[in-house]
């Protein structure tokens, strides 16, 4: 009975049903809002916050930071952090539903915990980079944009997924 | 009549509910697909686990040839949804950062505010990484901003580019996506068996 309990955690939905379900989920917000989903534009918000925050002259002199700060309202109150928060309250209600919920450092048991959030840093700071450069990540540049046959979006799912495969090897006894 | 908020269908006020619900939905099907899960997200590079082609690609097909169907029944007009733009290089050089960043650090930004919410504490230093990874974007904006607003072809579709029709583009793609999956379950079935 205990044992079920923990195979049945790793127990995951059909990916072509999860796929599809997101591609309704897709359509619907194109169909509502007239653009696509976005993960990694709650981030950017966040930092813009923080740095305002900290250092509102700089935050103003910078190039970057400039464009997503308004007077009247907080650089936080806008459509993706919002989201950004539901995804937050939809994947608790999941993973708790599934039993999944419980603080651990996830990693290949050939590799050590340090290692694993050393390489968790560097890869985030990479993804938070690229994000930058290419105006969106997997869901708001690869995802929304393939959805709309952008030339942009297929361009950057190409290089995420081609570029992935190709550092896959040098990044193997992390993994496998 | 579609987009509705655009076009005032939808009052502007709800916009703020809407994205909450919609992001709930969508991190309720990331988790449950088990893309809060490290292990099975890099799965796609070892060929051990294909979930992430199979959701990404499904996902991409259904939304394409309902946007489509859409458009043809007169829901929703394709010309007033935002298509991400096109910076030629830009784009492929953020995708190819991004994919050394995805396989060192096993998520990307959506799914590792999944994994945040079930706990997992390599997915809390994964997005203090990608914050620091926009703080040095930011920081050196003036070196990366030939890049980020250089090659700019417009919000373009492969429709402008290559000229093809949008029917004969996703009949093909579909056709590809099929014989993806095919060859992914051949793959998997020859591949060392990972437990994770």
């Amino acid at each position: 009975m205990n044992l079920d309990k923990i195979t049945n955690k790793h127990i995951y939905w059909n990916p072509y049903f999860g796929g599809f379900l997101l591609g309704i989920l897709m359509l619907f917000t194109f169909f509502i809002t007239g653009r696509g989903l976005g993960a990694s534009g709650a981030m950017k918000s966040g930092v813009v916050t923080i740095v305002d925050t900290v250092a509102p002259t700089h935050a103003e002199n910078n190039a970057y930071y400039s464009k997503f700060i308004s007077e009247d309202k907080s650089p936080m109150n806008n459509w993706l952090a919002l989201e950004a928060l539901g995804v937050l309250l939809g994947a608790f209600i999941s993973g708790g539903l599934s039993g999944r919920i419980g603080w651990r450092v996830q990693h290949s048991p050939k590799i050590t915990s340090k290692r694993r959030l050393i390489f968790a840093l560097g890869g985030g700071i990479l993804f938070g980079l690229g994000a930058q450069i290419a105006r969106g990540c997997t869901s708001g540049a690869a995802l929304s944009g393939m959805a709309v046959i952008s030339s942009g979006g297929f361009l950057t799912m190409i290089g995420i997924f081609g570029t992935g495969y190709i550092a896959a090897y040098f990044f193997r006894k992390n993994w496998i | 009549m579609g987009p509705l908020i655009p076009n005032g269908i939808i009052p502007e006020e709800w916009n703020s509910i809407i994205a909450i619900i919609i992001g709930i939905f969508f991190g309720f099907i990331l988790e449950s697909s088990g893309f809060s899960s490290s292990r099975k997200l890099a799965g796609v590079f070892y060929g051990y686990d294909f979930a992430v082609l199979k959701v990404f690609f499904t996902a991409a097909l259904v939304s394409m040839i309902g946007v489509l169907y859409m458009d043809y029944l007169g829901y929703v007009d394709m010309t007033q949804l935002y298509v991400h733009p096109t910076y030629l290089w830009g784009a492929i050089i953020g995708g190819v950062v991004m994919g050394v960043g995805f396989v060192a650090g096993g998520f990307c930004p959506g799914t590792s505010l999944c994994a945040v919410a079930i706990g997992k504490i390599d997915a809390i230093v994964y997005v203090i990484g990608i914050m620091i990874g926009v703080f040095i974007f930011s920081e050196l904006f003036e070196l990366f901003e030939p890049l980020y607003n250089g090659y700019f072809y417009g919000n373009i579709t492969l429709m402008d580019t290559f000229g093809v029709n949008p029917y004969w583009f996703v009949f093909i793609f579909s056709l590809i996506a099929i014989v993806a999956f095919l060859v992914s379950d051949f793959v998997r079935k020859r591949t060392k068996k990972i437990f994770y």
